[in-house]
This record gives structure tokens, C-alpha cells and sequence, in this order.
């Protein structure tokens, strides 16, 4: 039992220095060959423009049914005009960005995962790295620099969809006055709530992009190995951001009270 | 450009696929390396280009030992070498000639009607000038092969390496890239290894043939000598006998 345990603590810290060594690498391919424009934008279109329609429809959704619960409690304590308030706070600080990594890491995580694994084992890294061009330089930096540049845009659009959805809710659906819904909603979100989920975003792009590239370099030979990459690349992002994201809301509370 | 491996070792977990092999290819010179499959033909080629790190020894460009080199250093040596992988392994997201000529665009130091052009070029001396626009998927083998070999000569490297490139292919389809292989050698006047366990590839390619066996070079010679050996483990490779002392076998 104890070697077991001896064992797989072993290869979690092995795999944990393993990514270590590659965030390295990563960051000096970064600072020292910035990635062509070309590549850049290419990603950042497969990231960002193409993960609009799942980011948006998940933080309207996600305001409106916040909205509606959120009626249901304060309205029993009659505060019912601080309902938008909560959404606002809610969606700006907490659900805006970590909703939209999680999704962002569902659709491009695995992407990444799948795309990088299936040029493993069909020899085109090799292949890259016979033709003179390091694959970290060619795949990782526009990935990881693409995701670092869409995912706050991408939570901005959600965070800000998401309180217009819940203020649709509130004044069309649950007949909240408008005026004070309005007042509330201004008076308890602060500056500190947008900037705190803006943070988030740009560390939960790092996490996803850098999870989905790490599992796609290093998977297995097969059809197999790909598919348990991308699985793996879906689920160890997932519940890094979300681990992550409890630390973050301590740490930024703090920095930017 | 010459090649030397020194007591070239490399294992895979407790698989000791290299066990202390010592080569030499002199500038211009042509080896074959032959050997059964799996006894580690393919693994030898990838540490000749610095894909593979080995566990000891040194491997020898022009007397430049790429061994302990940093990936970023081998970047630089690997510019020398092309390579004709045993897939092809074409960038399937690119053209066939944007797989060609993905070096130039990459690098941009040629203008785009240059780089167009050395594409052209390249394209022709593998025959393939109509298939331009198409993708990988839409290549049968023998096309793939010859794109992978106008990909690995378009920017005019000093030594060729050939992983098993008649593998997979129909006779005559293998024989016109063996045809195809002997022209482009001629040519460019490069120093080539070829892998292959195709006897008759291997006649044809080598200047010299290595056999390679239990991780080392078991037997060298011209192609003359190593067909007419009476070393029974040759012999039995030359003429495609199977071996049933399951002690030999390697897979």
C-alpha cells in the first residue's frame, strides 16, 4: 500500500515537474519569438470568434436563471429591487469568467488537446522539428497567447449578457421596477468586480490553453492515447480553474480591496 | 556532410533497442541499414537528425557531435538533413504546396514568387506538377511519399534520410519511388542513409549496407557481399526465411 502510494506520488510530482519545465520553455519561446501575426490571428479567430455563440448563450441563460432565483428569495424579505445587484456582482466577479472557461475549455481545450495529439502520432511534430521550427514556437505561443487575448473579451461579452438578460428577466418577466433595479445594480457592483473577473479570464486562458497544449505534446501513441489527452485535458483544466478559482477570489479580495 | 554514431545506446523502459551502435557515413557516400522489423532501423535514423536523444555515445555531424545539443542548437544542424518519414507525415492542415514550401514561408527570407518557384521545382523533380492545390487527404500513398520527398529536398539539404520509403506501396509504385529516390541522389550529390528491409530497395540505394541486429551493426559490406554472405542470420534476412528459434525474434 505504501509503495502505491509512494509510487503515485511520484509520478504526480514527476508530471508536475514535467509541466513546470514546459511552462519555461513556453514563456522564453514567448518572450524570445513572439509568434507571427498571422498565426496569432488565425487562433485567435478559432478561440475567440468561433467560442462566441457557446460563451454568450451560456451567461444569458446563466443571468436570466440567477435572476429568477435570486427573485424568488428576496422577494419572500421584500428586496426585490437589490435582485439585479447580486446578478451583476455574481456574473462580474464569479460566474461571468469561470463559466466561460469552463466552456472555453470544453470546446478549445480539447481542440488543442486533440489537434496537437493527432500531429504527435502521426509524426508532423517530427516532422516540424526536421523542417527547422521548434513545435513549441509554432503551436504553443500563438495557442497560449490567443486564449490569454480572447478569454477576458469573450467574459466581458458573457458578464455583460448576462446582466442584460437578467435585467430582461427582472423588469419584462418577474415586473421588478426598473429605475431602482437600475440604481441598485450601480450602487453595489464596483470597479473591483469587473477587474477581479477581467483577471480571472486571463489566468484561466493560461490554465486551459496550457493544460490543452501540454496533454496534445505529450500523449499517448493512437487513437486511444488522443482521446484520453483530450479527456484529460477537459477534466484537469476544468477542475484547475475551478480550484484555482476559489484561491483567486481570496488573493484578488485582498489585492484589490 | 559525413555521419558517425560511437556506442550508440538507447532503451526504451527495460527494451534495449541500440546497444553500442558504431557507424560511419562519409560525405556523398549512400548506406542502406537494414534489418528485421522492430530490431530499431527507424530509431538509429531519428538519432542521425537529433529527434531521438540517446541514453550514451555521440552521434557525428562533419565531426560535430549533435548529442548532447539543446533543441533549439539542433534547429539549427537539422537545416542540413531532410527527411522522407515512413508516413509521410504531411501537415494535413496545409496544401501540398504549402507543406512544400512551409520552410520559406516560415522563415521569409524568400520573396513569395521565389519560394513559388522552388515549389515548382521541387514538385517537378518529384513528378507531381498537377497536384499543386490538392490536400494530403486527397494523395494516395505513392503521391504522399513523393510530397514528402519534394517537402524534404525543396531547400536543398546536404544529407537525405529515408524512413522505409517503399513501404506500404504496390510494386510499381514502389519501384518508381526507388527510381525516383536513385534520380534525386544523382542530382543533388547528398549523403543519404536509406532504411529500409526491402532487399531490393536496399540493392539498389546502397553504395554500402548495414544489417542492424540485437542493437548493433551485425554485419556491413557492399551490396554484393552482404547478398552473397553465407552468415546464416543474413542469409536468412537476404532471402526473406523466417527464422523459428523464437529466441531471434524480436517482436
Amino acid at each position: 500500500m505504501r509503495s502505491l502510494v509512494e509510487r503515485w506520488f511520484g509520478g504526480w510530482l514527476q508530471g508536475l515537474g514535467r509541466f513546470g519545465l514546459f511552462g519555461k520553455e513556453v514563456l522564453c519561446s514567448v518572450l524570445l519569438h513572439w509568434p507571427r501575426w498571422r498565426d496569432l490571428v488565425a487562433q485567435i479567430h478559432m478561440i475567440g470568434v468561433k467560442s462566441q455563440s457557446v460563451v454568450l448563450i451560456t451567461g444569458a441563460f446563466t443571468g436570466m436563471v440567477l435572476c429568477a432565483q435570486t427573485y424568488f428569495q428576496f422577494h419572500k424579505v421584500k428586496m426585490d429591487s437589490a435582485t439585479l445587484a447580486v446578478v451583476s456582482v455574481a456574473m462580474c466577479s464569479e460566474l461571468g469568467p469561470v463559466l466561460t472557461a469552463l466552456m472555453v475549455a470544453g470546446r478549445m481545450g480539447a481542440a488543442m488537446a486533440a489537434e496537437l495529439g493527432t500531429m504527435r502520432v502521426t509524426e508532423q511534430i517530427d516532422a516540424l522539428r526536421t523542417l527547422a521550427t521548434h513545435p513549441i514556437d509554432y503551436l504553443v505561443g500563438p495557442r497560449l497567447l490567443a486564449t490569454l487575448l480572447a478569454l477576458p473579451l469573450l467574459t466581458a461579452e458573457s458578464i455583460a449578457l448576462g446582466i442584460g438578460a437578467g435585467y430582461a428577466v427582472a423588469v419584462g418577466l418577474l415586473k421588478i421596477d426598473p429605475a431602482f433595479s437600475w440604481f441598485h445594480m450601480l450602487k453595489y457592483t464596483s470597479h473591483t468586480d469587473l477587474l477581479t473577473g477581467i483577471l480571472k479570464a486571463v489566468i484561466f486562458g493560461g490554465i486551459l490553453a496550457m493544460i490543452g497544449c501540454y496533454k496534445g505534446l505529450n500523449c499517448r501513441e493512437g487513437a486511444e492515447g488522443v482521446g484520453r489527452a483530450t479527456t484529460e485535458a477537459v477534466v484537469y483544466a476544468s477542475i484547475t480553474i475551478l480550484i484555482s478559482n476559489f484561491f483567486l477570489t481570496l488573493l484578488l479580495a485582498n489585492l484589490l480591496a | 556532410m559525413s555521419i558517425e554514431t560511437r556506442e550508440l545506446r538507447k532503451a526504451f523502459g527495460p527494451l534495449q533497442v541500440l546497444a553500442g551502435v558504431n557507424l560511419r557515413v562519409e560525405t556523398g557516400e549512400s548506406v542502406v541499414i537494414i534489418g528485421r522489423s522492430g530490431c530499431g532501423k527507424s530509431i538509429l535514423l531519428k538519432h542521425l537528425i537529433g529527434l531521438l536523444r540517446p541514453d550514451s555515445g555521440a552521434v557525428l555531424i562533419d565531426d560535430e557531435n549533435i548529442a548532447g545539443m539543446r533543441e533549439r542548437q539542433l534547429l539549427q544542424v537539422r537545416r542540413k538533413f531532410g527527411l522522407l518519414f515512413q508516413s509521410s507525415a504531411l501537415f494535413d492542415s496545409l496544401t501540398v504546396a504549402e507543406n512544400i514550401g512551409f520552410v520559406f514561408e516560415r522563415e521569409g527570407k524568400l520573396t513569395p514568387a521565389k519560394a513559388a518557384k522552388r515549389v515548382d521545382e521541387a514538385l517537378d523533380m518529384v513528378e507531381l506538377s498537377g497536384a499543386r492545390d490538392k490536400w494530403p487527404a486527397e494523395l494516395s500513398g505513392g503521391m504522399r511519399k513523393r510530397v514528402g520527398l519534394a517537402r524534404a529536398i525543396v531547400y536543398r539539404p546536404q544529407i537525405l534520410l529515408y524512413d522505409e520509403p517503399t513501404t506500404g506501396l504496390d510494386p510499381v509504385v514502389a519501384d518508381s519511388i526507388d527510381h525516383l529516390i536513385q534520380r534525386i541522389n544523382k542530382q543533388l550529390n547528398v549523403t543519404t542513409v536509406v532504411v529500409t528491409h526491402d532487399m531490393r530497395s536496399a540493392r539498389r540505394h546502397g553504395q554500402r549496407i548495414l544489417m542492424l541486429h540485437d542493437g548493433r551493426i551485425y554485419a556491413a559490406g557492399t551490396p554484393d557481399s552482404i547478398f552473397n554472405s553465407a552468415d546464416p542470420l543474413v542469409r536468412r534476412f537476404v532471402d526473406g526465411v523466417a527464422d523459428l528459434n523464437p529466441r531471434n525474434h524480436i517482436l
